[in-house]
């Protein structure tokens, strides 16, 4: 026997769209931190630092999502020797996934601040991490937004491969959704029409400012 | 090996994607234009995964029906067509209008300039880009299975559930899809180093 969809199936889905958010959320913040660290061990004056940091970064970029999903759930499960929730594997994997994304888009900005600024912050007789601080930093920050803002899209979208592991986010409420109502073709446009919703004003803010950063050109 | 395969297919199907939308958004149709600018921002605004389940589960009720392996390249393909299709409209968009007019005055017809005057052109500077989107969707490709496709991960998952060795099993695989993006990378960055740097000299 099928069930209708009807309006609790439809809220079902909706309110599914929380957990796709809060694991974005999550990812985001602890990505963020993560991801600074990253950044600064990437252009850190030690060689050995800045081995590690890119080693990071070519494993998460090199491998798939799906991988380091499954890799932290049985992971953490072979290494406290009980099941885990899915939950805390998921954010683990996708703060770590964002970290490395992250440090990777953010190196790329610190290193686009022209080296004169490093020249004339040290005649100064500035120390290194207030150059960084005080200097380097806040240029960086500012052509970092758009593609950081880019990134958080794909983050969204991304955490739809939490469903494969069975983590209830949107994409799961949708599949589950199908599995009772046998409706597919209205199930997953509408799973599809919600990420749109949510994306696609992100999207536009990115191209947005991106193109704002382009008209003032080298003024940064 | 099912992954390369399937990649390599939805490569070639893509750009095939990407050039016919460059095409289109120069039509002078409005209709065509705006149809393929949908295209591409509902495409790049929603998870691949779910543009799979609508190829493989939701056509099927309109009598669309496909096996998993074509459903899964095919939605490969769209997803890669729509950001090639933008990556290589920064590309056309870099070609600057005074070669254009050149080759207009040359008396060369419009499919020849486009092709040997804007989109050859376009390549080489839309290259890294392309590549680079190209090692995504080798890896990306891995959530195929969840539609029942054969590839890499597919076959892991069913030799994890018979011996429940599931860490051991996913670690390889991991590694494996860590040389195929590596050796990846290195083989489009000596294409392009052959290809095209040498073509411009």
């Amino acid at each position: 026997m099928s069930r209708v969809f009807g309006l609790g199936e439809l809220f079902f889905i909706v309110a599914a769209l929380r957990w796709t958010l809060a694991l974005t959320l999550v990812a985001f913040l602890g990505g963020g931190v993560g991801g600074f660290i990253v950044a600064m061990m990437r252009v850190s004056r030690s060689r050995a630092v800045r081995i590690v940091a890119g080693i990071y970064i070519t494993l998460l970029q090199g491998t798939p999502l799906l991988m380091q999903l499954f890799l932290a759930f049985y992971g953490l499960a072979v290494l406290t020797g009980l099941r885990l929730d899915a939950w805390p594997a998921v954010a683990m994997a996708f703060t770590l996934y964002a970290a490395a994304f992250l440090g990777d888009i953010w190196r790329g900005t610190i290193e686009a601040i022209p080296a004169t600024q490093w020249e004339g912050a040290a005649a100064l007789a500035l120390p290194r991490w207030r150059i960084m601080r005080h200097v380097i930093l806040p240029q960086a920050a500012r052509i970092a937004i758009p593609p950081t803002v880019g990134f958080l899209v794909q983050l969204i979208k991304n955490t739809s491969v939490a469903a494969i592991v069975g983590f209830v986010e949107l994409t799961r409420a949708g599949q589950l959704m199908v599995n009772v109502t046998y409706q597919p073709m209205l199930v997953y446009p509408l799973v599809a029409a919600l990420y749109f919703v949510v994306c696609w004003p992100i999207s536009y803010a990115a191209s947005r400012l991106e193109a704002q950063l382009d008209r003032r050109g080298s003024r940064i | 090996m099912a992954t390369l395969w399937m990649s390599a297919a939805a490569f070639a199907l893509g750009m095939g994607v990407a050039i016919g939308c460059v095409l289109a958004r120069a039509s002078r149709f409005r209709l065509l234009r705006v149809a393929v600018r949908g295209y591409i921002e509902v495409i790049r605004n929603t998870p691949l995964l779910v543009q799979l389940f609508i190829i493989y589960f939701s056509l099927p009720q309109l009598g669309i029906r496909m096996d998993a392996d074509t459903a899964a390249v095919l939605g490969l393909a769209l997803n890669f067509g729509s950001y090639a299709a933008e990556i290589l409209r920064s590309g056309i968009e870099a070609v600057p209008s005074g070669q254009i007019e050149a080759a207009t005055a040359l008396g060369l017809s419009k499919l020849r300039i486009f092709r040997h005057v804007v989109l050859f052109p376009a390549i080489r500077v839309s290259y890294p880009g392309l590549a680079a989107q190209f090692i995504l969707i080798l890896l990306g490709s891995s959530v195929v299975s969840a539609i029942s496709a054969e590839d890499l991960t597919s076959i892991v998952n069913s030799l994890q559930s018979t011996t429940f060795r599931s860490f051991e099993f996913y670690f390889a695989a991991t590694l494996i899809y860590l040389f195929m993006a590596v050796a990846a990378r290195l083989l489009l960055d000596a294409v392009y180093w052959l290809g095209f740097r040498r073509g411009r000299a």
